[in-house]
């Protein structure tokens, strides 16, 4: 048996485990500033490309909640994304002037209360039937907003409202320098510092440092949950809603507490999403994204948090990092899923779960069939 | 709402409504049958399709169609009808091959099938996409520019074929819409007779019975999803070659609604369900279109979904119920 990393860091004691969970977080959000030289992305602006890692972040720990933890096939995500980003965008600049801070509350309640909507009627019907229900409310909500003038048909919404600066728009409170990397030497370049927190349109940094306090504030409630009595229940009406219903786990109204609880951090990627572009219009929600959310759950291995955010580190930064491959982006990242799904059909990083679960079949197996060896040893 | 111009062109309307839902119902074909058997949503079968609309297209371009008439011209469609089935059914088996067979084998997590079958609907689009890319590594991109080139704009065939219209009492028919219906109609009932009755449509029904059983009874179980996509890739082609009768245009993403609209039209029906997946085409594309006359061409989509939702909600499997193994013989 190997020992797993889990368990190692499991092993250490809780101070010690704390100290680095700190240290991993600053390093997370020091990431941008220290623009190392492999990771940072050539040609585009790095804060920008880990704004967007972090939105597919919280979409697939929302989606994944859905998917990996209640396993209900949701292939119109982007709809809960949808929803949040264009309740901000009306309420902020279309049709009102809210200000940001009180938008996004509103939207991710929209999109909570449009999940148990569509939940509601819809979770009855069972596994694929619910993948093609909500693929069409995803494309509904798109398509409403083409053809609906009030939602700024095709054309979109502009001057979503930023979020508020702290401390004065010409420094912010004080300026963080990054780093510059030359040929073996680091320098420090003050020339273009970052403002602590000034939301501009160039510096794509403290947009960054938003969604990652968002991630970390939704990976915190996701771990509360999953170890509670509803992570549990979900795990249950996973595996065998029968059985569950039989213990007495309502699975109906878990399954819809799943479901708007996903759309519920759906709608905050997409408020946040909206907030940081300034400017929404329907092609920011196709249903390649849809796709592209449930890819980076699956891949990275539904089920397990961390498996996830891996999964969607991938999805969202390898294209970027690419971008010299421009028009065969698409292409390879295709034959990347067909690989992936063929050789590691788990996902990256399968929860313990699963990997116990095909442990304790194989051990099964051996004692029903014996070991290879074992018939060999018989037959003679 | 448009109800004079609903009313008064109802017949037409119809019509046109029908031979749409006789393509979606041949494409859904592709994806009830796969799903009977292998309980698996087939995602990249709208790229199996739009490969065949391009075995049409390149056929009528290589025998220079447009400007054959009569015989010839029948002949020539002809060889493009076999030409996109070929592909069709050529893709379908590789994808089998490429993207499903191990995971079926290792007996893999479903949804791990289906981000394969994505990534594979990519991989395919995107050769389509890149094409003149592509044959530009081998130096042929001049050479073959009527094939390759507008990789990623519309190609189209139109002027080649005349549609002369007809009138029956009043109504003004096209004779490509009655041609596809009656196409599509007649492949879907060889189709159900070939499952019903041949060696080979019983080893799929079994298959999608119960797959242990089967394979002790002597059912190649490999040889039976072939077979499954091979008859998939088959109807493709064949919806592709009518979708391009009636079209004439086609595009590397050409698939992806018309897949979604199929695989929608099968679970209408009620998905592994052959029958399902006639009625479920032909309804949808009926109402799509009425739909169409009575809100405006823009909330097309929204009424197709919009009807599927409604319809799961009432009959949560579908209309005829699902089940290609129940199908009596």
């Amino acid at each position: 048996m190997n020992i797993g990393f889990k368990d190692k860091l499991t092993g250490l004691p809780k101070p010690v485990r704390i100290l680095l969970w700190i240290l991993l977080a600053l390093f997370a959000y020091a990431l941008p500033l220290l623009e190392l030289p492999i990771i940072s992305t050539p040609g585009v602006d790095f804060g920008g490309v880990l704004f967007t890692v972090t939105i597919y972040c919280l979409v697939a720990l929302g989606l994944n909640i859905v998917v990996g933890y209640a396993g209900l096939l949701d292939l119109g995500y982007v709809g809960f994304y949808a929803i949040g980003a264009y309740t901000v965008g009306i309420l902020t600049s279309f049709h009102a002037n809210w200000p940001l801070l009180l938008a996004i509350p509103v939207a991710v309640v929209a999109a909570m209360i449009s999940g148990v909507i569509l939940g509601a009627p819809t979770l009855r019907v069972r596994g694929d039937y619910l993948a093609i229900v909500t693929l069409g409310f995803g494309e509904i909500i798109r398509l409403t907003a083409v053809n609906l003038e009030w939602l700024g048909d095709a054309r979109g919404i502009k001057n979503i409202a930023k979020p508020p600066n702290i401390g004065d728009e010409k420094t912010g409170l004080f300026e963080i320098p990054h780093l510059l990397w030359g040929d073996g030497t680091v320098l420090v370049d003050t020339e273009h510092p970052t403002k602590f927190l000034v939301f501009g349109y160039i510096d794509q940094v403290p947009y960054y440092w938003m969604g990652l306090t968002a991630v970390i504030i939704v990976l915190i409630a996701d771990i509360l949950i999953k170890s509670s009595r509803v992570g549990r229940a979900w795990e249950a009406t996973r595996e065998d809603e029968d059985a569950a219903e039989l213990m007495g786990v309502p699975t109906f109204k878990f399954k819809l507490l799943a479901f708007s609880t996903g759309a519920f951090v759906g709608g905050l990627a997409g408020a946040l999403y909206a907030s940081r572009q300034g400017f929404i219009n329907p092609l920011s929600f196709l249903l390649l994204y849809s796709i592209l959310f449930l890819a980076a759950v699956v891949v990275g291995g539904q089920g397990n948090r961390w498996g996830v955010l891996l999964g969607a580190i991938l999805v969202a930064y390898l294209p970027q990092r690419f971008r010299e491959f421009d028009d065969f982006r698409v292409l390879a990242f295709g034959a990347a899923l067909v690989l992936l799904a063929t050789l590691r059909p788990e996902g990256l990083l399968p929860p313990r779960r699963t990997v116990r679960a095909k442990q304790l079949e194989q051990e099964l197996e051996e004692l029903e069939h014996g070991t290879d060896e074992g018939e060999e040893a018989a037959r003679v | 709402m448009n109800f004079e111009f609903f009313f008064n062109n109802l017949p037409e309307l119809t019509i046109t409504g029908l031979a749409f839902g006789a393509i979606y119902a041949l494409i859904a074909l592709g994806y009830t049958m796969v799903y009977g058997v292998l309980q698996l949503i087939n995602f990249a079968h709208s790229e199996v399709f739009m490969y065949g609309t391009f075995a049409t297209l390149w056929t009528v371009i290589a025998l220079n169609a447009a400007d054959a008439n009569g015989v010839k011209l029948i002949a020539i469609l002809i060889v493009a009808l076999f030409a996109s089935m070929a592909l069709s059914a050529l893709i379908a088996l590789a994808l089998e091959r490429v993207a499903y067979r191990s995971l079926i084998e290792r007996d893999a997590p479903r949804l791990i099938a289906l981000i394969s079958a994505i990534g594979a609907s990519f991989v395919l689009a995107e050769i389509m996409g890149l094409r003149d890319r592509i044959a530009g590594w081998f130096g042929l991109d001049d050479d073959l520019s009527e094939y390759v080139g507008k990789a990623r704009i519309n190609n189209s065939m139109a002027g080649t074929l005349e549609k002369p219209r007809f009138d029956v009492a009043g109504v003004s028919i096209s004779s490509i819409d009655i041609i596809v219906i009656v196409a599509a109609i007649g492949m879907m009932v060889l189709l159900d007779q070939f499952v019903r009755r041949s060696r080979l449509g019983k080893g799929i029904r079994a298959t999608a019975q119960d797959p242990e059983t089967a394979s002790l009874m002597g059912v190649n179980p490999t040889r039976t999803i072939q077979v499954t996509f091979l008859i998939g890739g088959l109807m493709a082609g064949v919806a592709a070659f009518l979708y391009m009768l009636k079209i004439d245009t086609t595009k590397y993403d050409v698939g992806f609604l018309l897949g979604v609209k199929a695989f929608t039209a099968a679970v209408l029906g009620g998905i592994g369900n052959l029958r399902g997946a006639l009625l479920g085409g032909l309804v949808l594309g009926v109402a799509e279109n009425w739909g169409q006359a009575l809100f405006g061409g823009e909330w097309r989509d929204v009424i197709a979904f919009v009807l599927l939702v409604l319809i799961l909600l009432v009959r949560p499997t579908g209309l005829l119920g699902e089940s290609l193994g129940k199908a009596r013989a």
